[in-house]
């Protein structure tokens, strides 16, 4: 073979090389957890995808959400905290019934960040809506400005926090998405409470990655936003709405 | 006029080690900068480090609260706070209020990081 | 015309001191609901996750829309270069500043961590109109002090009329900005609506002047300071005007929602399926708010009927408030669409509520705060005219 085909095959084949391998160095940059010192980023935007045709009267998710985050009623229904709940839903024609777990919706563009006096409610980079309690007054208008209802005041002394899950009276909060474990590359304890007994409802990922589980599913399976109407582009999506 | 001054002095750092706060700093071995350094400057410290970890994401375990409370933690009651605990003993004693563990638990939750 | 004198209250008359020790009985209960509060969590209230913000938050609102529009007295002195509201305008100006200053403890005494106050005023979202509201109520201080301070000092007066309208247009600002928390809320149908500014606009004029118009009558009645007719006519009349004025916005807001079939469901709510909201909006906000004054304004002639109509407007309007605020957080929001919703965090149901006392007393302790600190001022400066008999004030009748 004359040298100058050689090289140009030599060059086709690196170059072949590279794009197979590219997309999986990326692959595997982003399944690594992100290390301690690396701050969050735009590339990544982490959400839920949960099929309600999966959910029945199971509340696994609820259970391990308090336990994780150390969140605990006092009997008292309408002052206690819930970062997530089981709605049922009724059809008022047909009567057709369904439930579904409900939380912060991580929305792209959210109303309780846009409404905080002092900048408290917040959104992280790579999309995870959360609360400084460093800043937040307790003046709850974020929880007036939610379409979801997904917040809650803490009403009355909290003790016996978890060490990774601040929490205290007087701040309003909701669901982290488990930031916590995110960042070391675990997933929500919802959702791995979820899949732990073979539950297929909840599943955990970056929307931003191509490759990932949640991505295919949503390229290829119809989703819905709650309120959608809304224009929010929530961060969890549903299936079976 | 420099006796006088100098007695005062010795005087009042007596008086002021006598009722210094007693505390027990629990785990022999350097801390993440020095003392003196530490006595000066943790509030900083932690104000910068709240921002990185909780808006950036960022969770070295060097400067973070849950790494002090792991060390500093008494070891009966587990605790930072409470009779001789390692905040509260300073704290007190300066009569500086604290509201970091209202929302942030005192407690040893697992072994330090280094 | 003659120039108007103004003295200070004698302020030494048993009365007096009993009106003080009553109103600081009431603020002395206000303090002690607020630390009661703020020290067992806010579960000891009525407000909940559903309903949060409550019996104070009523009460604040409608004192600081009010001190909004009290100062529309004084500018239409000023701005509007009517005579007549001259000797007016510095008890206008006055309480401007006590309504607001009692309406804002109430609402900071009321937040989950009153002590950062101070973070408050370091961190600004500038997204938030919330936070623009904290600017404008600061800075209305700023605006009516040394709008008041033009009239004090008469070296200052030639600029009373550009100060006058500073002051207007900051106000109109920060009502439009109170109008718009609940304007902007996309996700609330009883209150995403761009009419809420207008709409609160126009309740501090009602409100504002209602106040005054009580606060006037009192000052002049306990200190002896002759009153006229001329005043009363023109200020009756106005009241009138702007009583009329917020029933229209009500009316045009209901009937617009009523030609929205999307809106029909929060309609039935509010006008005859809502309980307690309901008697409130037809018995407290439209008759006794509304039509009442209406009457009595305009059919009846005797001072009483003036007072009884402005105290009519007052609690009507708190009925209105109540309505609003509190009614609006109770109508359940619509994430699913023709589904009956159910859940342990009380979705798809009208909330309860029922206001407790440390929450009453809160806010009636802030608008014992705002009347305090009035009595105090006229003692100290002279903001009340010596006379507002009809010969003193002239042929104003312009």
């Amino acid at each position: 073979m004359n040298p100058r085909r050689r090289q140009v095959l030599g060059w086709g084949a690196a170059a072949a090389a590279g794009a197979a391998l590219a997309p999986g160095l990326r692959l595997v940059e982003l399944a690594l957890a992100r290390s301690p010192e690396e701050a969050a980023s735009k590339l990544q935007r982490w959400g839920l995808l949960i099929d309600i045709t999966q959910c029945g009267e199971c509340d696994a998710c609820v259970t391990a959400c308090s336990d994780e985050n150390g969140w605990t009623g006092h009997g008292r229904a309408e002052t206690d905290v819930q970062w997530i709940r089981k709605v049922s839903l009724r059809d008022k024609r047909t009567g057709y019934a369904q439930t579904l777990p409900l939380m912060c919706q991580h929305c792209e563009h959210p109303p309780c960040v846009d409404v905080c006096p002092t900048g408290a409610s917040f959104k992280r980079e790579d999309g995870i809506v959360l609360v400084d309690k460093h800043t937040c007054i307790g003046c709850r208008y974020c929880v007036l400005a939610c379409p979801y209802g997904a917040r809650s005041f803490v009403h009355e002394a909290v003790e016996g926090q978890k060490a990774d899950v601040p929490r205290g009276k007087g701040t309003v909060e909701s669901c982290t998405l488990c930031v916590h474990r995110v960042d070391r590359g675990a997933t929500p304890a919802c959702v791995e409470a979820c899949n732990k007994d073979g539950g297929k409802a909840m599943a955990f990922g970056d929307l931003n990655d191509r490759d990932s589980a949640i991505h295919k599913r949503l390229r290829t399976e119809p989703s819905s936003q709650i309120r959608a109407d809304l224009a929010l582009n929530t961060g969890v999506r549903y299936q079976g709405l | 006029m420099r006796i006088a001054a100098g007695i005062t002095a010795a005087v009042l750092t007596v008086a002021a080690h006598a009722d210094a706060p007693r505390f027990k700093i629990e785990r022999g071995e350097a801390c993440v900068a020095p003392v003196a350094e530490m006595r000066r400057d943790h509030m900083k410290m932690l104000l910068h480090q709240r921002d990185r970890t909780l808006r950036e994401g960022i969770r070295t375990t060097q400067f973070s609260l849950k790494n002090c409370v792991d060390c500093h933690a008494s070891r009966e009651t587990g605790s930072v706070l409470g009779k001789d605990g390692f905040c509260s003993s300073c704290h007190e004693y300066t009569a500086v209020k604290i509201d970091c563990f209202e929302c942030h638990s005192p407690e040893r939750q697992k072994a330090a990081a280094r | 015309m003659a120039r108007t004198h103004y003295s200070e209250i004698e302020g030494r008359s048993p009365g007096f001191y009993a009106l003080l020790g009553m109103l600081g009985a009431l603020i002395l209960a206000g303090l002690g609901a607020a630390w009661f509060m703020e020290h067992n969590g806010h579960y000891v209230t009525g407000m909940s996750n559903r309903i949060v913000w409550g019996m104070p938050h009523v009460f604040a609102i409608f004192l600081i829309v009010a001190a909004s529009g009290v100062l529309n007295v004084a500018s239409i002195a000023s701005v509007f270069g009517r005579d007549l509201y001259k000797p007016l305008a510095r008890l206008s100006g006055l309480l401007a500043l006590t309504l607001l200053a009692g309406g804002l403890a109430v609402l900071v005494l009321d937040l989950g961590r009153p002590e950062r106050l101070i973070v408050a005023m370091t961190h600004y979202n500038f997204k938030s109109i919330f936070a623009w509201n904290i600017f404008l109520y600061t800075g209305f201080y700023a605006v009516v002090a040394l709008y008041l301070w033009t009239m004090f000092e008469r070296r200052m007066n030639r600029h009373t009329k550009p100060a006058g309208l500073v002051a207007f247009v900051w106000r109109l600002v920060l009502t439009t900005g109170t109008g718009s928390i609940f304007g902007f809320l996309v996700a609330r149908e009883p209150y995403n609506s761009a009419l809420l500014a207008p709409l609160f606009i126009i309740m501090s004029f009602s409100f504002g002047l209602a106040i005054f118009v009580l606060v006037l009558m009192a000052a002049c009645q306990w200190t002896g300071r002759p009153l006229g007719e001329v005043v009363l006519k023109r200020l009756r009349n106005l009241l009138g005007v702007f009583v009329a004025a917020v029933l229209y916005f009500v009316v045009v807001q209901h009937l617009t929602n009523l030609y929205i079939a999307r809106q029909h469901d929060v309609e039935r709510f509010f006008l005859w399926e809502g309980g307690v909201y309901t008697a409130l909006f037809w018995f407290g906000q439209v008759l006794v708010g509304g039509i009442v004054p209406l009457v009595l304004l305009f059919g009846a002639t005797s001072r009483c009927a003036i007072a009884a109509a402005a105290a009519a407007v007052i609690l009507g309007g708190l009925a209105q408030l109540y309505v609003l605020i509190i009614g609006g957080q109770a109508y359940p929001q619509l994430m699913f669409p023709e589904k009956e919703v159910r859940s342990s965090f009380f979705d798809g149901v009208v909330a309860a509520y029922a206001p407790s006392l440390p929450e009453v007393a809160l806010g009636v302790g802030g608008v014992a705060l705002a009347l305090a600190l009035t009595a105090v001022a006229l003692k100290v400066l002279p903001f009340l005219p010596k006379s507002l008999a009809d010969g003193d004030v002239g042929a104003a009748a312009a």
